[in-house]
């Protein structure tokens, strides 16, 4: 599935590195996320659309499919058991799921400062504030600010827990396909990974593709990848008032 | 396996010693300075926990920063445990169990009828003591605490191991009776636990019991 068809794409938008986006994706549509250059990060966080209580859930989503990264197949769970999208298709393999986001602190140690005022639209940004902006702007704040995904991006432990973030995991047109179960607020921040060692700031761009998804196939891969994820589903079609 | 350190603190000399029962929550504000010791009475018990500043509740304990900034998946002597704003909120000071957890978050109804099976939401669940926390003790009442204010939280004594490959298991706890673990607050800190009630699975080896909660000036 490399391919969009042009029939089924809604919009397409052009995310720069470093910057932010926040938009509804609507139950029935899907989102492709395409690294253009190589080495991008989107850390990206899920609401339920008109319930904003309702949340992407770190934990929640890795125990009940026993993973502690992401790939086609999974799905990403709501800290109230049901599925807010799943990942239909994947390039990559491997998707950080613990690590949040960088802050003007840290960006600013790593990369030194790059103001607007010098540098215009070239400036620094960091992920925490990319998320605060676009959460403000659905009347979200710090409090909703919690561990989402980090797309793209590769951190490993060894035996004893130290993790290392993997170089060059991402390459130029890595994509993944997220396909929303319900409607979902998603916002997005394509500024570096907290780990990210790399001493120049260079945050890759992601082209965002919205699509109509195809109906949920009775033997959908992520439907039926544990028993767990099929009752997420029984959950979320109970939650949208449809048949299973 | 992190080391392991025994603390020196007399519990005659706590200025608070309380016993909290399996499937309660407990609430209470730890001051900066203060030693804060969390005992696993019987064994094999769970203790989902989350900080708050005690000036803010927005800021809080950040599972993502706690990983992120001390470079490690799990929890022991040493760790500093961060809020979402990159402060130090408490720092591990004491441990005889040797590994905490910060990835498995806390149980709840909903989680369960997806985890073991939908008839399972009437039992009773960590997220559900958080709730009644957040309706009945005096200091979420003070901050204004919500549930947008709970996020994933730290189960210590509770064994989650991450292969390299990724795959993460609910092993069995490595905790026994008498285990403990202290933290040293550097910031004004209001506690929240749930004594987690799960009996699904082996985080409390299939029977939960009462931890003990003591603090030091």
């Amino acid at each position: 599935m490399n391919t969009i068809s042009a029939n089924s794409l809604l919009w397409e938008e052009h995310l720069p590195g470093g910057n932010h986006w926040s938009g509804r994706l609507r139950r029935g549509t899907a989102l492709r996320l395409t690294d253009l250059q190589g080495g991008a990060n989107v850390s990206a966080l899920f609401f339920n659309a008109e319930q904003p209580l309702e949340r992407y859930n770190m934990p929640d989503t890795l125990k009940s499919q026993h993973t502690a990264f992401l790939t086609a197949g999974f799905v990403c769970q709501s800290d109230m058991g049901r599925v807010l999208c799943s990942i239909t298709a994947d390039s990559l393999g491997w998707h950080d799921t613990w690590c949040g986001v960088s802050d003007a602190a840290m960006v600013l140690a790593q990369y030194g400062e790059k103001r607007y005022q010098e540098h215009r639209n070239a400036m620094h940004r960091n992920g925490r504030d990319g998320l605060l902006i676009e959460l403000a702007k659905w009347g979200l704040g710090v409090r909703d600010l919690v561990p989402g995904v980090n797309f793209f991006s590769k951190v490993v432990p060894d035996a004893d827990g130290a993790l290392s973030h993997v170089p060059g995991h991402s390459v130029a047109g890595s994509h993944v396909d997220l396909r929303f179960e319900m409607d979902t607020l998603v916002v997005l921040c394509s500024a570096p990974h907290p780990l990210d060692a790399r001493p120049d700031y260079a945050p890759a761009d992601v082209r965002l593709s919205a699509t109509l998804a195809a109906p949920v196939a009775a033997d959908d891969a992520c439907r039926l990848q544990c028993p767990q994820n099929g009752r997420a589903f029984i959950n979320t079609e109970r939650y949208c008032g449809v048949a299973a | 396996m992190s080391k392991l350190l025994e603390s020196t603190l007399n519990p005659a000399h706590a200025v608070l010693d309380q016993t909290c029962l399996a499937g309660d929550p407990w609430m209470a504000t730890v001051r900066a300075g203060q030693t804060l010791r969390i005992l696993d009475l019987e064994g094999n018990q769970a203790v989902d926990t989350l900080f708050y500043s005690a000036d803010d509740a927005a800021e809080r304990y950040s599972a993502a920063d706690t990983i992120a900034r001390n470079g490690q998946l799990y929890l022991g002597l040493g760790s500093r445990l961060y809020s979402n704003t990159g402060r130090v909120m408490l720092s591990i000071v004491a441990d005889t169990c040797g590994r905490h957890d910060t990835l498995g978050g806390a149980c709840s109804s909903e989680s369960n009828t997806v985890r073991y099976a939908l008839d399972k939401r009437p039992m009773h669940s960590c997220r559900d003591s958080f709730m009644h926390a957040l309706c009945h003790c005096h200091e979420a009442g003070v901050l204004g605490m919500g549930k947008r204010d709970i996020a994933p939280n730290i189960n210590f004594f509770m064994n989650v191991p991450v292969t390299p490959e990724g795959q993460l298991s609910f092993a069995d706890g490595i905790s026994g009776a008498g285990k403990y673990v202290e933290l040293k607050a550097a910031m004004d800190v209001v506690v929240l636990i749930s004594n987690c009630p799960q009996l699904n699975n082996p985080c409390n080896g299939y029977n939960p019991t009462p931890i003990r909660l003591l603090v030091w000036n």
